[in-house]
């Protein structure tokens, strides 16, 4: 089957600094693919060149079997973006936004017509038709641009860092509408910083870091093939001494900002050496996506 | 061969999907049309008072027609002017960055030129809204005699495109809102004050008029004055190619200019 989005190279240098340089992935039909990395990896680049936002300057690209470039309209037509600025029309109102949009694509006005209600409910915004956009929250919002998404059927959903600014509780949502979409065998792209969004919503990912793709893989399978199952996170006054004190412990040991992390098969020989310590707090946790980044890059996710 | 060029023309030409966001303009306008009318038609309705009225009763006559007549049809020229270039310079420029629904409009199959054509057409249409104003508050003062008058209609639309395209190339540039404060100085203002629209070209130093005369402002004056007077129209066809062409050179340094601008 042809790959959805298929990346071969990929370069994009921007004066002074290479903000892709040079990386191959490839999306199948019908999974969620995750771009995980700090802020200024080049993951809303990439996101960009495969919408068409911005042109190569190296590598090639598919979209379902087609080169893809700007201005490239037959492929436009395929894919539905939802971008991490508001760019909601902010003169018209919630279904005016869906109409307007679809007009964008060609559509009639009784096609999205028909659609709407079901769109308004897949975005929980069923009552909110006539609101001005304005008046929404940012999970709102959010959800209104990825409803907006929809409004063509598009075979691809590339989405850039969905969740960020969005409290908990609206992330979670957002999440649990993203998981309904995976269901109905929509292809989705995104982009995000949070290993948790990652973890909890990609079949596959690719670690990006200035630009170069550190591993991909599932996320079960990158924490595997990189890091130690179990954690210890030890923090606290005396914690300058704890790695010349543990030095014969097993595993290995990473230290980033105040913490001390212990990466082990066997984290309860860890735990019981800091049992008497009063003075430090020790978590055990086993291991996620962070400690993979932190092992690859050796500095934390967190931008 | 044929189709090679049909390919080449079809990367620099718009399709049908601008009349869309034309539609999203008229949509958002709609909604305010009564507010957005009064600002349209206060503006030239207060210069055809104050300087037709009176400025007309010290200066009776230029070129054997009523002030007010003469200055009607110079009004008419103007707004399509100002209309068009504010609708672009500040309805296009806040779309663009403040509301980012040029992006919005990027991400679906719209090309940059598609969208350029819609804000061109639209601007355009303001332009012809103020135009139909104008038109109907000159008959009602009867500084409009000609009953062929309404011809001017067309030609204020036209008029709509060309400033609307030269006001994206600013739009294209312009770093800031502060930034149309130049375009204004150095091209609008200077065209309102010399291209024909309160006295006759004719009475500037031969230096100046042979400038003035080029001026897309100056081009529309020449159509537009006799059309609402009665006169015979000298030279429609030069007049017409250089709005065409101001029109069509603009647009095209527009579209290239938004997609350096937005395809980054």
């Amino acid at each position: 089957m042809t790959a959805v989005v298929l990346a071969e190279g990929l370069k994009k240098e921007y004066p002074g600094h290479k903000a892709v340089d040079g990386i191959d992935f490839e999306i199948r039909q019908g999974e969620c693919f995750g771009i995980l990395g700090p802020n200024g990896a080049g993951k809303s680049t990439t996101l960009r060149m495969v919408i068409g936002l911005t042109d190569l300057d190296g590598g090639s690209l598919e979209l379902f079997g087609q080169p893809m470039y700007p201005e490239h309209p037959t492929l436009a037509k395929k894919i539905g973006v939802v971008p991490q600025e508001d760019n909601l029309d902010p003169d018209l109102s919630v279904g005016e936004n869906l109409l307007v949009y679809g007009r964008y694509f060609g559509l009639a006005d009784r096609e999205v017509k028909a659609k709407m209600d079901e769109l308004l409910l897949f975005a929980q915004l069923e009552d909110r038709k006539d609101a001005m956009v304005r008046e929404l929250s940012g999970g709102m919002m959010r959800r209104l641009m990825i409803a907006r998404s929809l409004v063509a059927s598009p075979d691809l959903i590339v989405l850039d860092e969905p969740t960020t600014g969005l409290d908990p509780q609206a992330r979670h949502l957002i999440w649990q509408r993203l998981r309904a979409l995976r269901e109905k065998g929509v292809t989705l792209l995104l982009t995000t910083h949070y290993m948790e969004e990652a973890a909890q919503l990609c079949d596959r990912l690719l670690i990006l870091n200035r630009g170069q793709i550190l591993d991909q893989g599932s996320p079960t399978a990158l924490i595997s093939r990189h890091v130690e199952p179990e954690v210890v996170e030890v923090r606290g006054d005396g914690e300058l001494e704890i790695l010349q004190e543990s030095s014969h412990l097993p595993g290995r040991v990473e230290r980033v900002g105040d913490t001390t992390f212990f990466y082990s098969n066997d984290a309860h020989v860890i735990l019981d050496f800091f049992r008497d310590r009063h003075d430090l707090t020790c978590l055990l946790r086993p291991a996620n996506l962070e400690d993979v980044f932190l092992k690859l890059t050796g500095r934390e996710l967190k931008d | 061969m044929i189709n090679n060029i049909g390919k080449l023309l079809g990367r620099y030409l718009p399709k049908k999907g601008f009349v869309q966001v034309w539609r999203r303009h008229f949509l958002v306008w709609s909604k305010s049309a009564v507010t957005s009318l009064m600002g349209t038609l206060g503006e030239p309705f207060l210069y055809l008072l104050g300087m037709g009225y009176g400025l007309g009763r010290f200066v009776g006559e230029i070129e054997n027609v009523d002030y007010l007549v003469y200055l009607t049809s110079g009004i008419l020229a103007a707004s399509s002017m100002n209309t068009a270039t504010f609708e672009a310079l500040y309805g296009g420029f806040t779309r663009m960055t403040r509301q980012n629904t040029f992006n919005a409009m990027l991400a679906t199959p719209l090309r940059v030129v598609d969208v350029v054509a819609g804000e061109v057409a639209w601007g355009a249409t303001k332009a012809l809204i103020s135009g139909i104003a104008i038109y109907l508050v000159g008959n009602i003062l009867g500084s409009i005699p000609s009953p062929g008058a309404f011809l001017v209609l067309p030609v204020v639309f036209l008029s709509g495109v060309v400033f609307t395209s030269m006001a994206l190339v600013v739009v294209a540039i312009a770093p800031n809102y502060d930034f149309f404060l130049y375009y204004f100085t150095l091209f609008t203002t200077p065209m309102f004050l010399f291209c024909g629209v309160f006295y006759p070209v004719d009475s500037l130093p031969q230096a100046v008029q042979l400038v003035a005369n080029m001026l897309p402002l100056a081009h529309v004056v020449a159509i537009i004055r006799p059309l609402t007077i009665g006169l015979p129209l000298d030279d429609l066809f030069f007049h017409l190619s250089a709005l065409c062409a101001y029109a069509a050179l603009t647009f095209f340094i527009a579209v290239q200019l938004l997609k350096k601008r937005l395809i980054v």
